[in-house]
């Protein structure tokens, strides 16, 4: 009992610092990334002794600490209570969301089968659902208790765009679930790793590309991120529901939007795109479709699922990034017709036809 | 079964001590220095006049219970996309007629403008 719950503790202590890692160093990412596309330099001024470690500086020392020894600012008129829970309701759900993600097939290890995963349960992608909508929470109780018109604007007008595509997303996943007709986030990957026709993998977005898009779009709409920022509004609401806080309250806002931008790449990856599987690659090594082998030991196999998962959160995160700075933003109430007349109607679509071809191939 | 809700009670247990950690960790480590100026809300300079909770728009809390249907019906769907090859045909007509009355509910809000944001 007591190793199970040491092993259990390794994993999440090892997942949390990866999100919250994967989340600083985001941060920096964007900068940089925002500076290439807009054709400047973007923020090269922190350094250690002339050293800037591309970029590593700034993520890892000088943008924490500097949050971390701000003012606690909390303004008076609030209710405190409230103001320092708003921030920590709104990283939880996302991170404890994130630990859902397997990151390698079972591991045997002295005659124990661990999975790679914080949270290996067999409703994965349920349990990842709720706590995402636990979300909402978080910016609800942030506008109301800044005991600011704008903020409580921003906080409402956020919490009605999140539950808007919720509807998107949770259909989207319920044709993902037809799919594989599983809820195991585990199983959903090891379903994907057998060959189409021989030689293509066979991921989730050949098989559903139509919710892969609509779960990306609902996604990026999810973590209020451009083009749907409307309730962060950077250049009409101030920052939105996050105005009154200072500090680490503040970095905890901007560290649960990049988690959540980590939480949306590390589904898509997972449902659409894989997840640990690399083409071709099996328990025992390579099987190239030409029939070559390449043999590997267990160890170097593992080491490679977890690479590739890295590699494709990577990925996405880099995409929603540059689809931030690259398109403008959509006014509030295009946002709220795209998400009810538009999304839900498509992925309500996307279902029946999906049970329809199913039943059909199914005979 | 009690091993996979293990690892739930200890993700969430870790995950607040980090959580808590960071708040106090601000508390802690920031200076305290408190002034009149500093305790006002942020409204760009103009002084703000009255409470903040007052009243807001209605159409929120249509949007609210909107949600509150439509998310009942995918709730619904859930076990049916688990078992549904089980099913059949015969379980895909039954789904579908309560697709499609909820369709006509969606179609209903939107002919009466509900989902219009002004």
């Amino acid at each position: 009992m007591g190793i199970e719950i040491a092993i259990a503790v390794l994993k999440a202590v090892v997942v949390i610092l990866l999100l919250l890692g994967l989340a600083g160093m985001l941060g920096w990412v964007e900068r940089k990334g925002s500076a290439l596309i807009q054709d400047r330099i973007g923020a090269n001024r922190a350094s250690v002794f002339g050293f800037a470690g591309a970029g590593l500086v700034n993520t890892l020392m000088a943008d924490p600490l500097k949050f971390l020894v701000k003012e606690d600012l909390v303004p008076a008129h609030v209710d405190r209570f409230l103001h320092t829970l708003a921030p920590c309701v709104n990283l939880f759900p996302v991170v404890v969301a994130f630990a859902a993600i397997p990151f390698a097939d079972t591991v045997h290890i002295a005659g124990r089968a661990i999975e790679l995963q914080a949270v290996s349960i067999n409703i994965g992608l349920l349990y990842v659902l709720a706590m995402m909508s636990l979300g909402v929470y978080g910016v609800v109780l942030a506008g109301w208790a800044s005991n600011d018109r704008l903020s409580l604007l921003g906080g409402i007008r956020g919490s009605a765009q999140m539950i808007s595509y919720e509807i998107g997303m949770g259909l989207a996943l319920v044709s993902v679930v037809m799919t594989y007709g599983t809820l195991d986030l585990q199983g959903i990957v090891r379903a994907q790793g057998h060959l189409i026709g021989g030689w293509l993998p066979a991921w989730g977005v050949f098989y559903q590309p139509l919710a892969c898009l609509i779960f990306l779009i609902a996604g990026i709409a999810e973590s209020k991120r451009n083009p749907f920022d409307m309730p962060e509004g950077e250049s009409e609401l101030v920052s939105g529901y996050f105005t009154e806080y200072s500090g680490i309250k503040y970095l905890m806002f901007f560290m649960s939007d990049f988690a959540e931008v980590g939480l949306v790449a590390g589904l898509m990856t997972t449902l659409f795109f894989g997840g640990w599987q690399v083409p071709y690659l099996l328990a025992d090594g390579f099987h190239l479709p030409w029939g070559a082998t390449v043999a590997l030991p267990g160890l170097v196999v593992t080491l490679l699922q977890v690479a590739s998962v890295m590699v494709k959160v990577l990925f996405f995160c880099w995409l929603q990034i540059l689809i931030r700075w690259t398109l403008p933003r959509l006014r509030y109430d295009q946002l709220m017709a795209f998400g009810w007349k538009g999304l839900l109607p498509l992925a309500l679509a996307n279902v029946l036809v999906t049970a329809m071809v199913v039943l059909a191939v199914q005979g | 079964m009690q091993q996979q809700y293990l690892s739930i009670l200890v993700t969430f247990i870790v995950t607040g001590a980090v959580v808590g950690l960071m708040v106090s960790l601000g508390r802690l480590l920031g200076p305290t220095r408190p002034s009149a100026i500093k305790g006002e809300s942020f409204e760009c300079g103009n002084p703000s006049t009255g409470s903040a909770w007052g009243r807001f728009a209605v159409k929120f809390y249509l949007t609210a219970i909107l949600f509150i249907v439509f998310d009942v019906e995918v709730v619904f769907l859930y076990p049916y996309a688990i078992v549904f090859r089980r099913l059949g045909w015969f379980g895909f007509v039954e789904v579908l007629i309560f697709a499609s009355v909820l369709l006509v509910a969606l179609l209903y809000v939107w002919r009466k403008g509900a989902l219009e944001w002004d």
